[in-house]
């Protein structure tokens, strides 16, 4: 009896194991016949891989990127035509730790790995150091894995080719410049275009001292680094020393501390070159405001109440130009006004007398001064517009018949 | 030898800008940097003696009894206010000085800011009288210019065109000419300064 329930108990233990086999057996079974038929299906839908995978360093720069380059996967375009995008992965070494630096569309080819120089950010990228990359090009069902690149380090260079074309247009210029002032040095004649607001500076200094009131000069919002103020400047020393010799004060409100500064400095030796120190006034020039409509405020109100017989306003001006020129004009002053902001120059044009146009800003120190070696620049900018303007219809006529390496000569990269 | 040292310094930091320029080596990069940094130090230093400057043109103005010495009261109250203001009781959204800047100065800046809508339309008044050929034609350009804003019915679609040709022909070939003019009085007027031809700024013709 007791045999009997051992050997029953031993066909169930048999039973309960080897059934669950068989079913998993079964199910095995058809998983792998499932499974063949899915990698199957996979492998086949699988695009090819990117092959000839290189990077090389980044060109004009710090030597904070690479450009990784590959060939497009064959069913990119083209065979099965599945591929949908590129990813692009970095690694500093060779076998592992490959993460994504960035992906492309499909169709490009090219990828430019950046990062920036500072060594805590999350973004830095190393000089001088090796890196390894792989491309995976992605279908909608599945990936594919080209193999590593060579590697590749990054350096900055120290020149940017891409600014050839800026060194030697400044080249050019700075040897007719030099030319014309040593051709003025040898004394000859050089003839200028005179302009009407720079004719008009000794009358409306002479009108202010027949009236016994104030000039107002205001050198605008830009700062002491901007080329329009730098400009201002040189002015504002010729007038200061016309003013000290006609003895007419001149008042000098500013937006920006260290324009003060400079402007202060500026007349003060514009006195001491016209023999006239003790007439220097420190407090004529002074700051105001660096806020644009607070600084607005408190020069029409100078305007009103001082009631300066000339105004000038040269320098870099933005919506202000043409409140301060409007209130100056109800004022009864003879303006003059010069700015190199293209966007303010009809304001001026409407509502001050006299108005020099863009360049001719940084002229007028030239033109005050009538001294040769400065008339010389002015006929070097000429020569300079001159050959922009040969340039110019070269450049029209070479788009016209598809010259493109003429065009090309030109091109700048940032 | 005292007048050339600061042509020196003009000529090196010139010289240098420009050089830099050319260089994307990060050893260029620092150079100018370190050199903005310097701008952004004297700033600051300069922006003590700005305050200087205002402080004692206002008080003068006070205490001569100068035309208008009630303005340079509250000139002085302003900067004294907000000077003291700010460390004590902070920037925060809803501190006295917060609140003086959004409801006192702001408002009077925009306003100062609406005056351009009337001085607009005054300079406008004077610039556009038919006087001459030329101030003719400069009316009609700025009526087209104008009116292409307005719904005209069947005469919008020529004006538009019509607009958009003197935008984009006349007026861009006048924009870059300037452009062109400025880009190259830039280049001489930096010449003539960093050369030490130009000198009247420290004047010396």
């Amino acid at each position: 009896m007791k045999n009997k329930r051992v050997f029953r108990n031993k066909v169930l233990l048999i039973f309960f194991l080897v059934l669950p086999c068989f079913f998993c057996g079964l199910d095995m079974s058809s998983a792998q016949e499932a499974g063949e038929i899915s990698v199957e299906d996979s492998l086949a839908q699988l695009p090819a891989t990117p092959t000839e995978v290189m990077a090389k360093d980044a060109s004009n720069d710090g030597g904070h990127a690479l450009v990784v380059t590959w060939k497009l996967s064959a069913d990119d375009g083209a065979g099965k035509n599945n591929v949908v995008s590129y990813e692009i992965l970095r690694s500093d070494n060779l076998d592992s730790g490959f993460v994504v630096r960035g992906m492309v569309l499909k169709g490009v080819n090219t990828f430019k790995d950046e990062g920036v120089k500072e060594k805590e950010s999350e973004d830095y990228f190393p000089s001088h150091k090796n890196f390894y990359y792989k491309v995976k090009a992605n279908a909608e069902k599945g990936a594919s894995l080209s193999f590593v690149s060579p590697p590749a380090y990054a350096f900055g260079q120290l020149f940017h080719t891409g600014r050839t074309v800026i060194l030697v247009a400044c080249a050019i210029f700075s040897v007719f410049t030099i030319l014309f002032i040593r051709k003025a040095k040898r004394g000859e004649e050089l003839y200028v275009r005179p302009l009407a607001g720079i004719a008009a500076v000794d009358d409306a200094i002479g009108r202010a001292t027949e009236m016994g009131k104030p000039i107002l000069y205001i050198l605008g919002l830009g700062t002491a680094a901007d080329i329009a103020t730098i400009a201002s400047f040189t002015i504002l020393a010729r007038i200061a020393k016309i003013t000290a010799e006609y003895r007419t004060p001149i008042l000098v409100p500013c937006n920006d501390p260290i324009v003060m500064i400079v402007a202060q400095e500026t007349v003060k030796a514009a006195y001491l070159d016209a023999g006239r120190p003790d007439m220097y006034k420190e407090e004529n020039i002074y700051y105001v405001t660096s806020m644009q409509f607070a600084y607005v405020a408190a020069v029409n109100g100078i305007m009103v109440r001082e009631r300066p017989a000339t105004n000038f306003y040269l320098g870099k001006f933005y919506a202000e130009s043409l409140i301060l020129a409007e209130t100056g004009s109800v004022a009864g002053s003879i303006q003059i006004s010069g700015t190199d902001e293209i966007a303010q120059i009809p304001f001026f044009v409407a509502a001050t007398d006299y108005t020099l146009i863009g360049e001719e800003l940084y002229a007028a120190s030239a033109y005050l001064g009538k001294e040769p070696l400065l008339l010389g620049s002015l006929k070097a900018q000429d020569w300079g517009k001159a050959l922009v303007m040969i340039s110019l219809i070269l450049g029209g006529l070479a788009a016209s018949f598809h010259l493109d390496f003429f065009i090309r000569l030109f091109a700048v990269k940032p | 030898m005292r007048g050339q040292i600061p042509i020196i310094i003009v000529f090196i930091s010139g010289v240098f800008m420009v050089i830099q320029f050319f260089i994307p080596h990060d050893a260029g990069v620092f150079f100018y940097e370190y050199g903005l940094d310097w701008i952004i130090v004297i700033g600051v230093f300069a922006m003590l003696l700005g305050i200087w400057s205002l402080f004692r043109v206002q008080l003068d103005k006070v205490v001569k009894k100068s035309p208008g010495w009630g303005y340079s009261v509250v000139a002085l109250g302003g900067l004294f206010f907000m000077l003291i203001g700010g460390p004590l009781w902070g920037i925060e959204e809803g501190t006295p000085f917060m609140q003086v800047f959004w409801y006192i100065y702001t408002p009077i800046q925009a306003t100062m800011f609406s005056l351009l809508a009337f001085y607009i339309a005054s300079a406008a008044y004077r610039a556009f009288r038919a006087r001459t050929v030329l101030a003719t034609i400069l009316l009609l350009t700025a009526l087209v210019i104008m009116l292409r804003l307005i719904p005209l019915g069947p005469i919008s679609g020529p004006n538009q065109k019509l607009a958009t040709w003197i935008l984009m022909v006349p007026s861009m070939a006048a924009n870059r000419a300037i452009l062109i003019g400025i880009g190259l009085g830039i280049v001489a007027t930096c010449l003539k300064i960093v050369l030490g031809i130009e000198r009247a700024y420290m004047g010396h013709d």
